[in-house]
């Protein structure tokens, strides 16, 4: 694959039109563009780091990607867009992958971004001294040693990572993976400037210190308040860089980030859960809903430790039937979610949804078959069935816990007691398998369905259903190496359907409000990486 | 009335000496039950929605040293305080130490905590004192109806709506934020600070004015033919003063230190934040930090109290 071509295009789109910007308007679509290109957003709490190989959290990450470029970027759409590299090819069987990097690309303090930066990066990301929350990102990559320099068994410099020549970057994989081009958007895989870390050791990510190579530049950070990058001058793209300052604020109620968004203070914030239908209806080009990389769903406890009615399919099936998707997206949560009866998002590229059979059928038809599968397992109204369902404490987990309970109670005569724990005493609990029913939310790491169906496999650390199906597993294997997994995805999910180690119950939705002066804001990202110097803003 | 120079500043010296020498083994058990609690709490600072792979946890483990029994990490901790002043690093905010964040959200809360101290102080002595002066007048019945009414009212209920009218529909304050505690920031979280201690302050300050007017000394006072304004202010005040004082010590600290919700709220980036979220994240370190500078303010200003006790009442030694 070469997408070099892709890369010159845009280039060439881009040099015909540039200079239509100075004269104040978007040198693509010829719009008049605002005076003050100022983005201000709302973030609900302090990020944990902008170091990209420490960042873990999602408002950590959208800075790191606009202070720091990595080979690649995402466009509107989440395709692939060059960054540092300007296009890559690979071998016959997909294991080595070979980048050729830009050779304008600058840091902030006028070193060149090279090879070397890259691998310093990888190599630190996977040593066991950085301690980095997301070095397992190394092992998602699959590069060569990557398990045994993350275990301390090998060097760091064993990494399958070289620098050929300074714009010339090779890695050696592990095996054969079709997709890794779409890993290296990931903050983790961004470069690291190695005399800025050593001169000033975890101190070097503070405004006075820090050295990126972005579109932005990192110029006051005031902790739980707020954060502000402004242009970077050097950045090998700054011309087409239309926003010059982006200002992060971390305010923890949503529903006073909305009235300061009311009040012209914010230009981007979260619409507080049940008051999209209002606001769609007050400020419909403001609201803006779109589809998230995301599942929402209750696992169910099958482990040695869950009592013997979880181990029956057909219970496991019948409450999962008896949960009425619709009357939660459309009744309780009312924000654009879509109901869910696969684990893997439809937004999700290259997946389509396996017509599973009971996504197919009315609730009435569910119902009924609920019950013949309950009355089956030996459960109705003589001998009605008992369980505990837990959440985190959260009211909006709760509204939904207390509509499936009805659900429940009514379709199928269960009683449930609701339990809600406080955050980390309920990942205890759930991790232990010390439950009956959890709730559970996932988000995708990259776009591609095998960041959710991973959760199925018997070794997945995050499989707290403890659900083991041999074909399963072996069906997620092979896929890994395949140009076109679609065939296995679409059998794994009818496995799910059939055995139900987690009742799916909806795909989110990110909704929130958007001034109407700024523009690009790309919801057709389903993984939600925006990049600042795509947005602009327009004279109202 | 005996002043401070008559029972003499050595005495008082010793007396410091002594309270700072009890200090010290409090801080200690404060310390150590905080240390064990956080510990006894499920889940830990790197439990998350995705759990760490076991490698990736062992290597994070190793590098905060939560690898080492809880003794051992205990008593690393307090020789790191006692020789160093270091508090650790912050497992939250891995770019940062909680030396760092208490000295970037102290200040804070410190201004803010400061001002909304003087404002409940002179706004709710000033309405106790005149509403015991004014007993079963309007000013009386108006001053108990706004310290009542103030007290009902939970600041997390006002902040959002002074946000809702100063900033929406007013326009007149910015809703949020710090902006280096320029005064447009400053005033509703004073306001959302300040409200309910001034509203106990003014009871208090009410309800000792009374028992102290309706004393013997007063009666004298009033017989001798005294005006009312130095009966009052030279002879009613300081005794009527004494619980407000006592009530004062930690009501200080508790604004100084600020409040969650003023935090939260208003995102001035305070060290009240952490009071509550760090325990929620089990970020070991901020919370033991921010435990520590709570309970040595406490233990400060008690003894502060303490002295300005003895001060004013002569009944008092120390």
């Amino acid at each position: 694959m070469n997408i070099s071509v892709k890369a010159a295009l845009l280039a060439s789109a881009f040099a015909l039109a540039s200079p239509a910007l100075a004269a104040g308007t978007h040198p693509v679509t010829g719009e008049p563009l605002a005076d003050n290109q100022t983005f201000t957003y709302r973030v609900l709490d302090e990020h944990s780091s902008v170091d990209p190989q420490i960042v873990e959290d999602v408002s950590g990450s959208e800075i790191v990607r606009d202070l720091f470029e990595g080979l690649y970027n995402q466009d509107e759409k989440g395709n692939l867009v060059p960054g540092v590299a300007t296009s890559f090819e690979t071998n016959a069987d997909k294991t080595v992958y070979t980048f050729h990097l830009r050779d304008n690309a600058v840091w902030s303090d006028g070193h060149p971004v090279t090879a070397g930066d890259f691998v310093y990066a990888w190599q630190r990301l996977a040593n066991p001294e950085t301690a980095s929350p997301y070095s397992w990102f190394i092992e998602i990559m699959g590069i060569k040693n990557g398990g045994a320099v993350l275990a301390g068994d090998m060097a760091p410099s064993d990494l399958g990572v070289k620098a050929v020549d300074d714009h010339t970057l090779e890695v050696t994989l592990a095996q054969s993976l079709p997709y890794f081009a779409l890993t290296t958007t990931h903050a983790s895989t961004f470069p690291a400037p190695k005399w800025a870390i050593e001169e000033f050791g975890t101190d070097w990510t503070s405004p006075e210190n820090i050295v990126s190579n972005g579109a932005y530049v990192l110029t006051e950070h005031v902790p739980n308040e707020r954060s502000v990058r402004e242009r970077n001058a050097t950045y090998w793209d700054n011309e087409h860089t239309i926003l010059d300052k982006v200002v992060a604020l971390v305010i923890n109620d949503e529903n006073v980030a909305l009235t300061r968004y009311m009040a012209g203070e914010l230009d981007r914030t979260e619409i507080p859960s049940g008051q999209y239908p209002a606001l769609s209806a007050s400020n419909p080009d403001e609201a803006t809903v779109f589809p998230r990389l995301c599942s929402y769903y209750y696992t169910i406890n099958m482990s040695d430790s869950a009592p013997e009615f979880l181990k029956d399919a057909r219970v496991r099936k019948a409450l999962s039937y008896a949960v009425n998707r619709d009357i939660i997206v459309d009744n309780v949560l009312q924000g654009g979610q879509t109901a869910a009866y696969t684990f893997t998002p439809a937004a999700t590229a290259g997946f389509s949804v396996p017509a599973v059979d009971y996504a197919g059928m009315t609730q009435d038809e569910r119902n009924a078959a609920a019950v013949a599968l309950m009355a089956e397992a030996g459960y109705g109204a003589d001998n009605p069935l008992d369980l505990t369902l837990i959440y985190n404490t959260s009211e909006g987990h709760k509204k939904i816990a207390i509509a499936v309970s009805q659900m429940w109670k009514q379709a199928l005569g269960v009683n449930v007691t609701l339990e809600n724990q406080e955050w980390k005493t309920f990942l205890q609990t759930r991790g232990n398998q010390d439950y009956q029913i959890a709730r559970a939310g996932w988000c995708g790491d990259y776009n591609e369905a095998s960041t959710f169906l991973d959760l199925v496999q018997t070794n997945s650390g995050y499989n707290d259903a403890k659900y083991s199906n041999a074909e399963v597993d072996a069906l997620l294997a092979s896929a890994k190496t395949m140009d076109d997994p679609q065939a296995n995805y679409t059998q794994v999910e009818e496995m799910i359907a059939n055995d139900m180690p987690i009742i799916p119950i909806y795909h989110y939705a990110g909704n929130y409000m958007i001034q109407t002066d700024l523009q690009n804001w790309p919801v057709e990202n389903v993984e939600q990486n925006w990049y600042s110097k795509n947005l602009y803003k327009v004279a109202e | 009335m005996p002043q401070l120079h008559d029972w003499g500043w050595e005495k008082m010296l010793n007396f410091m000496i002594r309270r700072i020498a009890i200090a010290i083994p409090t801080l200690l058990i404060l310390v150590v039950a905080s240390f064990l609690l956080m510990h006894a709490a499920p889940g830990g600072p790197f439990t998350s929605e995705r759990p760490l792979p076991p490698q990736v946890l062992a290597n994070i483990e190793a590098k905060y040293g939560l690898n080492q029994s809880i003794p051992v990490q205990m008593w690393n901790y307090i020789v790191g305080i006692v020789t160093q002043f270091d508090f650790g690093p912050s497992f939250q905010y891995k770019d940062r130490t909680v030396n760092d964040i208490i000295a970037q959200g102290f200040p804070i809360t410190f201004t803010y905590g400061i001002l909304s101290f003087l404002v409940a102080v002179v706004a709710g002595g000033a309405l106790g004192i005149s509403a015991a002066i004014r007993q079963n007048t309007w000013l009386d019945y108006f001053a108990v109806g706004v310290s009542i009414g103030a007290q009902v009212l939970p600041n997390f209920v006002m902040a959002p709506i002074l946000i809702l009218i100063f900033t929406l529909w007013l326009g007149w304050l910015p809703g949020g934020g710090w902006n280096s505690g320029q005064w447009q920031h400053l005033i509703m979280p004073v306001i959302a600070l300040s409200t309910s201690y001034m509203a106990s302050i003014a009871r208090l300050t009410r309800s000792s004015m009374l028992e102290v007017l309706r004393s013997n000394f007063i009666r004298t006072a009033r017989a001798k033919g005294l005006p009312e304004r130095s009966i009052i202010l030279r002879h009613a005040l300081k005794p009527a003063l004494l619980p407000v004082i006592s009530y004062l010590g930690p009501a200080f600290v508790g604004m100084i230190t600020g409040s969650f919700i003023i935090d939260s709220v208003f995102g001035t980036g305070g060290l009240g934040y952490f009071f509550v979220n760090s325990a929620f994240n089990r970020d070991y370190a901020v919370m033991m930090g921010v435990t520590i500078l709570l309970g040595a303010l406490t233990v400060m200003f008690n003894m502060v109290v303490d002295i300005l006790y003895a001060w004013i009442d002569p009944k008092i030694r120390l």
